[in-house]
């Protein structure tokens, strides 16, 4: 489903990601973990299409096709996701239109009907369940006034909504309480189907007890020095990076 | 062309103004003479220095003081916001319209009238307000309109008295307004404890191009403990000039809601005065203005804080496209005695191209020590971390550039608390800018 190979981008003209291979298979659980500033958002960010992002070498193939051509609308609209490690606030558009908006541009691009308010106000329901959201934030500008924990929780919401074949979570652990890690976590584990594929960007193991990776990749100073099952993921909680680190210097 | 005005003077005063009572003859009289001594402002005046009025002053309008134009109700509806029952006058190429206007219902102790028929019927308000709230000593404007004092609306709500529906003025240029000028002349006086709101519309139903100038001003006084509501919509054709005044006097536990939509005209300025002159006032300046090709849209706001304990706040937005230029001039004075002041002012502008320009200058002078008081101005361009979210869930970039220039405008719109209007400019503005 998506086949990265050698990935190397820059922003500002500072190389960040140094040569990244990763493949990931339809029904697929990817953890990237890594210390800060080992590259590890800006792979998330390169991904989606970010263009502050330099790609300066390498390929990604997502489903056959040359992802790093496509604008960031037609990656998401061909069904590629990132939950925002900072979701944006865009104070005078509703969630409820952006959503719908968002929704229905997906729907177009693969040539089905758009679809009207009252039958998106059903679906909404359905997926404000999942994520254990209140009615009153559709009618709220887009993350505007949200706490944290809301945003991250909207991010989710439109993830439910929007049905992604690849998501992409970028420390959608960082800033959680306890409880909303397991409202985050039950909500992705929910939308887990056989064709689609999760790549959880977390600095924390924490969040992995919940959302369970089948594979577990750390990224260090742009490359991705360790690779290996869940099992990784707990080494990594009791004995850091630093070793990690050491060993890819050496 | 300061000429044509005073040869136009003549042969007004001789015939249209010559059945004015005589303090509005001599009050013309003193304005003409005012106008030609201050003569049109150049760029070196501090007031005028980012707009050159030029383009009108070079220009020959000849006075518009008789003949209303054909102008039908349907031609009106795109600017009545969909209402049937407000209180309207109408003038068509600056004079009052009978046939067009309706102010059916009004309640008892509300006087909603043409100034013609004002001279008649209340000739002491006049008497007492018209010329003596607003100064024409600095405002070549002002002066101008005052030498032709002619027709306008009077309104009048008593003490105690609360009006209900909004009053609609609607001033409305055809093509017989072309190469003319149309200069209105309004007064509001809200005794104590009074309540209104008044919408004052600035439109045209012209068919073709062609320049014109309306050259507006409305004194206005608000009684103690009343509450004035007042919408300024400037929507004139694309080759009109426009300027126009609001100027208010708040007494005691007075409040002021002013709002002053810009999206017409190739040049305009439109100022809002208030001064708050007893305490317990407050005074919300808030405006939207739109710009795009080369239009020229100035407002200039002044808050006199002459009493304490009053407060004032204030949100200007501007969105400026193609090469126009947009200039955003607040002062807000606090006189020496205005302690507790509690001011804000704030002015944002997106640029949506390259050649858009806007001069803004937000000025605050105290001159009292114990007040709050801030201000700042924004000019941004759309916000790319806001565009790319929105692309990363599948909006394509045209929509989400629309979106996002839309709900910049928003939160101002939002503060219109009159829901027919409110809902009318918010649609005006998603046509404009997400061709919905």
């Amino acid at each position: 489903m998506l086949d990265i190979k050698d990935l190397r981008a820059t922003v500002a003209d500072k190389e960040i990601l140094k040569g990244i291979t990763l493949t990931v298979k339809p029904g697929e659980v990817h953890a990237v973990m890594g210390p800060n500033g080992s590259g590890k958002s800006t792979l998330a960010q390169v991904l989606a299409g970010h263009p502050a992002y330099e790609v300066t070498g390498g390929t990604v193939t997502y489903d056959g096709e040359n992802l790093l051509e496509m604008d960031a609308e037609i990656r998401a609209q061909k069904g590629v996701f990132l939950a925002f490690q900072y979701p944006v606030e865009i104070p005078g558009v509703s969630n409820a239109y952006f959503m719908r908006a968002a929704y229905n541009e997906i729907r177009k691009a693969r040539g089905e009907e758009e679809i009207d308010p009252m039958t998106f106000a059903d679906l909404m329901d359905e997926k404000m369940r999942l994520v254990e959201m209140e009615g009153d934030m559709l009618s709220r500008s887009v993350n505007t006034g949200f706490s944290g924990g809301e945003k991250k929780r909207n991010e989710i919401l439109q993830m439910a909504v929007l049905e992604p074949r690849l998501a992409i979570l970028d420390e959608t652990d960082s800033g959680l309480d306890i409880d909303a890690l397991r409202i985050v976590a039950n909500g992705v584990n929910s939308l887990k189907r056989p064709d689609n594929a999760t790549i959880v960007v977390t600095h924390y193991q924490r969040l992995l007890n919940y959302i369970v990776p089948d594979y577990v990749h750390v990224l260090a100073n742009g490359r991705i020095v360790r690779s290996g099952g869940k099992e990784l993921a707990l080494e990594l909680e009791a004995k850091g990076y630093d070793w990690l680190l050491e060993e890819a210097v050496t | 062309m300061i000429e044509s005005y005073l040869k136009g003077f003549e042969a007004f005063s001789r015939n249209g103004g010559a059945s004015a009572p005589q303090w509005a003859r001599s009050l013309r009289l003193s304005a003409i003479t005012r106008f030609e001594e201050l003569g049109f402002p150049d760029t070196r005046n501090e007031d005028w220095h980012f707009t050159s009025v030029a383009p009108i002053a070079e220009r020959e309008f000849a006075p518009l003081t008789s003949g209303t134009g054909h102008v039908t109700a349907a031609q009106l509806a795109p600017f009545s916001f969909g209402a049937t029952d407000w209180h309207t006058l109408v003038f068509v190429n600056g004079r009052f319209d009978a046939g067009l206007s309706s102010t059916a219902g009004l309640p008892d102790g509300v006087q909603v009238l043409p100034l013609a028929r004002a001279y008649d019927e209340v000739p002491l308000l006049l008497e007492q307000h018209v010329g003596r709230i607003t100064s024409m000593d600095a405002h070549t404007f002002t002066a101008l309109n005052t030498a032709f004092i002619n027709d306008g609306a009077v309104v009048h709500v008593h003490q105690d008295v609360e009006v209900a529906r909004p009053i609609h003025l609607m001033y409305v240029s055809d093509e017989r307004a072309i190469s003319g000028i149309a200069q209105p002349r309004n007064l509001i006086v809200l005794d104590r404890f009074a309540k209104a709101t008044v919408i004052e519309s600035y439109a045209t139903v012209a068919r073709g191009a062609g320049a014109y100038f309306t050259n507006a001003v409305t004194e206005a006084t608000v009684g103690e403990g009343a509450t004035l509501t007042h919408l300024k919509l400037q929507r004139e054709s694309a080759q009109a000039y426009h300027v126009g005044t609001l100027d208010v006097r708040q007494a005691r536990d007075s409040h002021l809601m002013s709002f002053s939509f810009a999206i017409g005209a190739a040049l305009s300025r439109t100022n809002i005065y208030t001064e708050l002159r007893g305490e317990g006032c407050g005074a919300t300046l808030n405006g939207l203005y739109l710009g795009d090709d080369r239009q020229h849209i100035d407002h200039q706001t002044r808050i006199e804080h002459v009493a304490p304990n009053c407060y004032s706040r204030e949100l200007y937005k501007g969105i400026l496209d193609g090469s126009s230029h947009g200039v955003f001039n607040g002062k807000v004075y606090v006189h020496p005695a205005a302690q507790k002041t509690d001011g804000k002012q704030t002015n944002n502008t997106l640029l949506l191209s390259e050649k858009a320009q806007i001069d803004t200058k937000p000025q605050l002078e105290i001159f009292a020590d114990d007040v709050k008081c801030t201000h700042g101005a924004t000019v941004g361009r759309l916000d790319e971390t806001s565009l790319f979210y929105m692309k990363s869930r599948g909006i394509n970039a045209r929509t989400a550039r629309e979106l996002l220039t839309y709900a910049f405008a928003a939160d101002v719109l939002e503060t219109i608390e009159l829901a027919e209007v409110r809902e009318g400019l918010e649609a005006a503005t998603l046509r404009r800018y997400a061709g919905a």
